[in-house]
């Protein structure tokens, strides 16, 4: 039997809080006792910690691998806010300061694992081979994201807060009829453990034992909103409710996301149901590049959390324990301006879709009716050929 | 050649149990649908015969019905969903219309849905609020959807089987009051196409159209009609998205009459879409403007004010008058 939440045991906290829920001002509730409990297998300055239930043996090409992950999707990530604000895309949402939650989890995926993204998950896109362009193509407005999503196993964005929980749970029980030792990585935010599909994603997926792991960034804001309005009690504390572990991960250290996700993964293929990790991060940027975030927190907080930055322990530790060198850091930042070069003409050289594009797949079976839109539409179209246009 | 008699509820059980021997990929998913066969007994003996995994008890949400639906159709699997009561389907609405009718196209046809939600639909039961709604409108009105109303054992029968079978997501609605109507199936025979309307009657004077349980309502009309010497042709719809409306064109060409029955409130309903399109294509052939009969623009009200609030073979037969009339 697993436990339901995972052991206060953790290694002392270095300067990360974990403090992580204050009472809504003015709600009258009271003040819950907290006991913070956070698995942390690499501190902010680049130490490792040793932790009793999630050790991590990882061997010096995996290490730099992951910093070579977090460094090109930081790169990938601020390239795409750059093209946003000369007019190349529509809108970005940024996943500055969660580079590690998600390389962490999706590098603990193995083949035949499927993830169910909301619409931030561009560093998982990275790890399951998915193009930068074919996300960036989602936020140009040329298609809903051009990436396969059964060939990558990583699903398209799902823009509806929560949705994708119940698809990943759905996934999950058909994998559990296929007999496939497989499972199905559902990712959710903070602000969507208050939808009811969520909810109800929990406990179908509880009432089932279904192999899915839900991986929830606690980036602590929806849009303005802080976690304080979402939740009473720490997150990871909703999974005992429903009856399955919830494990609270320093969602800025790779190592310790790698190590719980895959634990997390593995529980799920062998069968002992979900589990809810809670990757405790800080959303460096803007909700999207539409957002101004100063309206509603303060500079003091960005600082203090970017003394936690995800990769600049990384690059301590790969620094200090030799298992990295200048040379090898020079050629990640080449290799990232070389991919920002690719993302840049790419989405600059990106075709507008044809017009009839939004007519093609609305149905398996089109329609007599939508096929005859078309036609008028076409016929529409066609009638300005050689008129100028 | 195997004829039985049937109710549209047991054709719609043998349907499913035919569509499930078929296709091993076929899962039942509902409230109450196993152990106790569904509140209208759709599901008997199901669970028995196929086992839990293909015959679902779920947990009391119907978002999760929909929404576990999605993933198990990604994963190659044709769920069946049952709503247990019309009104009871908008907490899953999201997943139907944000998710469910979408996903095909966002995935540029990678992902199909082969998903059918099957809801019991209407009133005449004399039952509590949220128990005899007509939400066809709400989803006919969404791309990606595709929706049929069966009236009949024998559509009842084959109609399941094929949206079961169509690659498409199908709202199968279903005439919760009819379901105990009775009519000879022949389950050898080879079913007509699913997404097709009918003429089930002839006649000259005025073309109503019906689909569900207005159907019979309908047909009673034109038998009451023809005792006065009314020729009227009747159109079981069918299928209301997409709208099979050549046979309609065709039989308003020559009645130059049409009116629309339907339980759900007139306005914007299916009524206000079809007389657009009669209006749009026979223009010159109409002696009458397209009427429509259908429920008040009111919250369906409760029981012991339906009759007065659904349409019924003497208001059917008013508007007839009325059409007559110009």
């Amino acid at each position: 039997m697993r436990e339901l939440v995972s052991e206060p045991d953790s290694p002392a906290l270095p300067s990360v809080t974990t403090e992580a829920v204050d009472p809504v001002p003015g709600a009258g509730a009271p003040h819950l006792p907290q006991q913070p409990d956070l698995v942390q297998l690499l501190s902010p300055e680049g130490e490792r910690l040793e932790h009793p239930d999630y050790s991590i043996d990882v061997s010096a090409e995996e290490l730099r691998g992951l910093y070579r992950d977090l460094v090109l999707v930081r790169r990938w990530d601020v390239e795409a806010t750059a093209l946003q604000r000369q007019g190349e895309l529509g809108i970005w949402a940024s996943l500055l300061g969660q580079e590690a939650a998600q390389i962490g989890a999706g590098r603990a995926m193995a083949d035949g694992d499927t993830a169910f993204p909301t619409y931030r998950e561009h560093g998982v896109a990275w790890t399951r081979g998915v193009d930068p362009l074919h996300v960036i193509s989602l936020f140009r407005g040329v298609d809903n994201g051009g990436w396969d999503p059964v060939a990558t196993g990583f699903n398209l964005y799902t823009v509806v807060i929560g949705a994708q929980t119940l698809h990943a749970t759905g996934y999950a029980m058909g994998l559990q009829r296929d007999g496939a030792e497989s499972a199905a990585l559902a990712f959710l935010g903070d602000g969507a453990t208050s939808q009811g599909e969520v909810n109800e994603a929990m406990i179908w997926a509880a009432s089932f034992s279904a192999p899915v792991v839900f991986f929830c960034q606690n980036n602590q804001y929806a849009i303005s909103v802080p976690l304080e309005r979402q939740s009473r009690v720490p997150l990871y504390q909703r999974a005992a409710g429903f009856g399955f572990p919830g494990v609270r991960v320093d969602g800025n250290d790779v190592l310790a996301v790698l190590a719980v996700t895959r634990a997390a993964l593995a529980a799920a293929r062998e069968g002992q149901g979900p589990t809810f990790i809670e990757a405790f991060t800080y959303r460096m940027g803007a909700h999207t590049t539409s957002d101004d975030p100063t309206r509603y927190r303060l500079a003091s907080e960005l600082e203090e959390w970017k003394l936690r930055d995800p990769i600049a322990r990384v690059k301590a530790y790969l620094s200090r324990t030799g298992v990295a060198d200048a040379a090898f850091f020079d050629a990640v930042e080449a290799e990232g301006d070389e991919l920002a070069k690719r993302i840049r003409s790419g989405t600059v050289d990106m075709a507008d879709p044809p017009g009839t594009a939004m007519f093609d797949r609305v149905y398996a079976e089109q329609t007599p009716h939508l096929a005859a839109q078309q036609a008028e539409f076409e016929a529409y179209q066609a009638s300005f050929e050689g008129a100028g246009h | 050649m195997s004829t039985e008699t049937l109710t549209i509820g047991k054709a719609l059980n043998l349907g499913l149990r035919r569509a499930m021997e078929d296709d091993a990929k076929v899962v039942l998913m509902g409230e109450d649908i196993g152990r106790l066969g569904g509140v209208f007994r759709i599901t008997d003996g199901l669970q028995k015969d196929f086992g839990e995994d293909r015959v679902v008890d779920t947990p009391l949400a119907e978002a999760g019905i929909l929404g576990t639906a999605v993933g198990l159709a990604m994963r190659g699997y044709r769920p069946v969903c049952e709503i247990q009561f019309d009104g009871f389907v908008f907490p899953a609405y999201n997943q139907i219309v944000t998710q469910v009718a979408k996903i095909h196209a966002r995935s540029r046809g990678r992902l199909p849905m082969p998903i059918v939600i099957r809801i019991p639909f209407g009133g005449g039961i004399g039952a509590v609020e949220h128990h005899s709604e007509s939400p066809e409108a709400y989803f006919a009105h969404t791309p990606g959807l595709k929706v049929v109303a069966v009236s009949n054992p024998v559509d009842a029968y084959w109609g399941i089987q094929q949206a079961i079978a169509h690659p498409d997501p199908i709202v199968f609605l279903e005439p919760k009051r009819r379901y105990w109507e009775k009519a000879e199936v022949d389950t050898d025979a080879t079913p007509g196409p699913l997404f097709a309307s009918r003429v089930l009657r002839g006649g000259d004077d005025v073309t109503l159209l019906a689909y569900g349980p207005m159907v019979k309502t309908a047909l009673q009309a034109a038998e009451a009609a023809a005792e006065e010497g009314r020729s009227i042709e009747v159109v079981d719809l069918r299928t209301l998205s997409p709208l099979d409306l050549d046979p309609v064109f065709d039989s308003v060409r020559r009645t130059g009459r049409c009116v629309v029955v339907h339980e759900a409130a007139v306005t914007l309903g299916l009524g206000a879409e079809i007389a657009a399109r009669v209006t749009e294509t026979c223009f010159h052939s109409l002696e009458a403007p397209v009427l429509r009969v259908g429920g008040y623009d009111t919250p369906y009200p409760p029981s012991k004010l339906e009759e007065e609030y659904l349409p019924d073979l003497d208001r059917v037969l008013d508007a007839v008058d009325r059409s007559m009339g110009f």
